[in-house]
């Protein structure tokens, strides 16, 4: 029953990571970089939905209106101002300003918010659930988290697949050049990918703020990098392979921290990474690509 | 013989020893006249090692061209290494023997795990390598933070669990201390060392990128495949700058570790990478001498500017994208040109009038 | 014995047979074209010969060695040297280092020697400079030795690839559309060039180009590539003449 237990946690916990890749892989797909800055939009959706809830003492549904729209819009100015100027540039140059808006992020919260954790209180009212004659108890935080994130998926799996903007992002993915010629507004589904990913990251920020109550500017780095782990685990580029990276990487690091120890749980998450990009760098569902030469 | 007739490169390099003489003549005579702050002295040592890490980082990410982002871990496996050999060996061997057993000691260690990660990491490029390297470096900071090492009568002991399962007899002592790391270190580093690992580190790293190793390496940088179109091992020689700077890294960890009685792992996290990161982008990739200036001087900034350590990362982050873009997007560099045109337009106007 | 024998060589990408059943054989000191049009999968072949993509079926063996399977430095160090369609020089490196790291194979001496600075490293550099400095003047390029190889124009970053390349010491020389970008002048100068460098170096030379003066004028065979199979090899009076190779160049039937 204990086992049961740390899996439902781990399942959790990846339904978190699982949407957090989706940001990662949409972007790495589409604008072909690795957006460091994606786990702290998490942490700022944290913040603003903290502000409003706590200090502005608003209910929990406008928390989370007011975050998905702020990282939003921050996820489009963030493109828009440091990576759009760069698309052409080696991938060098564009990872090192990706970082640097990581930092910038990280360090503004820190003077707006201050470096003392604060107490996020849960968006989710419902009970827990109690199986077994209560030796399986799965809280409320736990279920939503799983219900959400399992919504959360199959809407942008319909939207991809079966709308003509899910299309136009799947050819910018396939070949950007041909993609422009077909008449495909490159820069406008560059944005909007910006866009869903980090409204996606906001509503991660919450759950993951509800699961794990304590809220300080370096919050959403681990589980950001964690989260692009799971992304290159399923395959990147890959929006089944995202989730399917997520839930299992959760679920390795809730049994290797409940049955080995929480130091080497990390240990154990970063070697998963490099053994997949050594056995199988296109990861579980990616697909095969060839250097043009 | 005359500078100006010697060979550009080798003028080139003259020139960076002469700025790191000349700091520490500088140094010196402050330090004489009772100039130099409390604070400040004590970040001689520390500053030093930065410059080492921001060179030997600049042999990854400037001149192989690959980045880099657990610079930290190789730092960390030096320090540990020559901070328990130090530990080992205080009441047993002089004092300089242990200090130079120690440098050497995390050098090769440092070295060893370079080729260790290097020998996969270096088989992916990019993005990928990049945060593989990360992964690395965080592995480095988990083992390290449990992980327990004792001696007694008995001889050495381990474990990666407590200190307690080292089980060690009355005389034993615990050496490495899970997240408590090493206490009860030889304070033995000193600013003159400092230089002199400075002026060893720009020894090997200028003279190692104006060689064949270091063109090969180089060219691996411009363009991978046309280096193996004329017969460049690249494996190979991702593998020497990566040792070489993972080395280097360590020599820096072991001098380092030499400057406190006390040593921690979670000192050499992600952060200190990307702040020698920092550095090197300020100073320029490539540019062994911008390296050596802007780790300097951006370690001594937030000390003289007491202000100014409040909003130190995020001026950082701010220059991180600023440079960037600066040297990278074609928009500057068009504004760039379009500037430097005005002026040469106007030089001869001047003339005229 | 020829120099380099090339039989059945075949890539399939995805169920696609870019190179299908290739075959050619060029003899030491031979100039000899490879023509055909757009996609026809002249560049996938300079691939396969050089290691870059591993053939899915075929043999390739330069004097008397097989080499299929071999990684690019490899096949290099066998003997093959090439040129890029885009070029790849390396742009950050001077004029004179990117000849010299092409002659990392010819004049060694180990990265320890030049790190401490032994008396070896002085007297190797000194020889790579003078093959390099010797180099570039075939090219008329000494002039800009000191310079980034960036800087130069256009005419020039070819020219300096095609010096890279021969920097190597290869017996078989693959150039991929050398004349691409050059006014009729460099043409002309370019084709007095490779006849120099054939008579000079006595090497082989296989080159793909679209300037159809140029390939008729230079080359003693030419094969013709459609689709990915040869469709015809001959003289260039014979290839001029063929209807097939009129047909794949106009899009008819033959």
């Amino acid at each position: 029953m204990q086992f049961l237990s740390y899996l439902v946690n781990g399942i959790s916990l990846g339904s978190i990571y699982a949407v957090i890749a989706l940001g990662y892989t949409m972007v790495y797909g589409i604008a072909r970089m690795l957006n460091f800055a994606h786990g702290d939009v998490i942490m700022v959706g944290g913040y603003i939905a903290f502000t409003v809830m706590t200090t502005m003492g608003m209910p929990a549904l406008a928390g989370i209106c007011a975050a998905v729209l702020v990282c939003t819009l921050l996820g489009v100015a963030i493109e828009r101002v440091a990576y759009k100027p760069l698309r052409e540039a080696p991938s060098l140059a564009v990872l090192i300003t990706a970082i640097g808006m990581s930092y910038l992020l990280q360090n503004l919260a820190l003077l707006v918010f201050g470096s003392a954790p604060k107490s996020f209180s849960s968006v989710i009212a419902l009970q827990p659930l109690r199986l077994f004659d209560g030796a399986l108890i799965i809280t409320g935080e736990t279920l939503t988290t799983i219900l959400a994130s399992a919504a959360i998926m199959a809407g942008l799996t319909l939207f991809v697949n079966k709308t003509k903007v899910g299309h136009a992002m799947l050819a910018v993915s396939e070949d950007r050049g041909a993609a422009q010629l077909m008449g495909i507004n490159v820069n406008a589904t560059i944005s909007l990918t910006f866009a869903i990913g980090s409204a996606l990251a906001a509503v991660a920020g919450v759950l993951l703020c509800s699961a794990y109550p304590s809220l300080t500017p370096t919050t959403g780095a681990m589980p950001g990098i964690k989260a692009f782990v799971a992304a290159v685990f399923g395959g990147i580029g890959s929006i089944p392979g995202a989730m399917l990276g997520g839930v299992l990487l959760g679920v390795i690091q809730s049994l290797s921290t409940a049955y080995i120890s929480s130091q080497m749980a990390d240990a154990i998450v970063f070697g998963v990474l490099i053994i997949v990009l050594l056995v199988r760098p296109t990861g579980i569902l990616g697909k095969q690509t060839r250097e043009k030469v | 013989m005359k500078i100006r007739s010697l060979n550009p490169n080798f003028r080139r390099r003259l020139v960076t020893y002469g700025i790191v003489a000349a700091a520490f003549v500088f140094i010196q005579i402050l330090s004489g006249a009772g100039l130099l702050t409390n604070s400040l002295s004590g970040q001689l040592v520390p500053i030093c090692a930065y410059v080492i890490m921001a060179v030997s980082l600049n042999l990854t990410v400037g001149i192989l061209g690959e980045l880099s982002l657990g610079h930290a871990g190789f730092m960390s496996v030096g320090a540990f290494t020559g901070a328990f050999l130090s530990v080992c060996c205080k009441d047993v061997l002089p004092g300089w023997l242990t200090l130079t057993l120690a440098l050497l000691a995390g050098t090769a260690a440092a070295a060893l795990v370079g080729v260790l990660i290097g020998i996969p990491v270096l088989r992916l490029q990019g993005d990928y390598l990049a945060i593989v390297t990360l992964a690395f470096g965080e592995i480095i900071k988990n083992l390290l933070n449990s992980f327990y090492i004792g001696r007694d009568s008995a001889g050495f002991h381990l474990s990666f669990k407590d200190a307690l399962s080292l089980g060690l007899d009355d005389t034993g002592e615990v050496i490495i201390n899970g997240a408590q790391g090493v206490t009860g270190m030889p304070r033995s580093a000193s600013f003159t060392l400092g230089i002199v690992l400075i002026l060893v580190t720009l020894f090997v790293v200028q003279n190692l990128v104006d060689s064949r190793t270091g063109r090969a390496i180089m060219s691996i940088r411009d363009n991978r495949i046309a280096a193996e179109s004329v017969g460049i091992n690249v494996t190979r020689y991702k593998m020497i700058a990566f040792t070489v700077s993972a080395a280097l890294a360590g020599l820096a960890g072991a001098m380092y570790a030499h400057n406190f009685s006390t040593l921690v792992a979670r000192k050499f996290d992600y952060n200190t990478s990307i702040l020698v990161l920092v550095f090197i982008v300020v100073g320029g990739l490539g540019n062994i001498r911008g390296s050596v200036i802007a780790a300097a001087a951006l370690t001594v900034l937030p000390e003289l500017l007491r202000g100014f350590s409040d909003y130190r990362m995020l001026v950082y982050a701010v220059v991180l994208i600023v440079m960037m873009l600066f040297n990278q997007s074609p928009q500057f560099a068009a504004w760039r040109q379009k500037l430097a045109a005005k002026f040469r337009r106007r030089r001869p106007n001047r003339k005229e009038a | 014995m020829a120099l380099l024998e090339v039989r059945n060589l075949g890539i399939t990408f995805g169920g696609l047979h870019a190179v299908d059943q290739f075959a050619v054989s060029i003899e030491k000191g031979q100039l000899f074209g490879l023509i055909g049009p757009n996609g026809a999968g002249k560049t996938t072949v300079f691939n396969l010969l050089t290691g870059v993509y591993q053939p899915t079926e075929g043999e390739i063996v330069l004097d008397g060695k097989s080499i299929v399977g071999q990684k690019p430095a490899v096949i290099n160090r066998a003997g093959v040297a090439r040129t890029f369609q885009n070029i790849r020089l390396f742009k950050d490196l001077t004029v004179l280092d990117n000849v010299k790291v092409a002659l990392h194979n010819q004049v060694k001496y180990l990265t320890l020697t030049g790190v401490l600075r032994l008396p070896a490293y002085f007297k190797q550099e000194r020889v790579m400079n003078e093959k390099a400095h010797s180099l570039l003047e075939i090219f008329d390029l000494d002039g800009e030795a000191g310079q980034p190889a960036s800087s130069l124009p256009y005419g020039k970053q070819r020219k300096l690839e095609i010096a890279r390349a021969l920097a190597t010491s290869p017996k078989l020389l693959l150039l991929d559309e050398p004349a691409a970008g050059m006014n009729p002048n460099e043409t002309a100068e370019l084709m007095e060039i490779v006849r120099l460098v054939r008579d000079r170096f006595g090497i082989a030379i296989l080159l793909i180009e679209h300037d159809m003066s140029f390939v008729m004028g230079l080359c003693e065979r030419i094969v013709v590539l459609d689709y990915g199979r040869v469709i015809t090899e001959g003289d260039p009076e014979a290839v001029r003449t063929n209807p097939k190779v009129v047909a794949a160049y106009l899009g008819g039937e033959a």
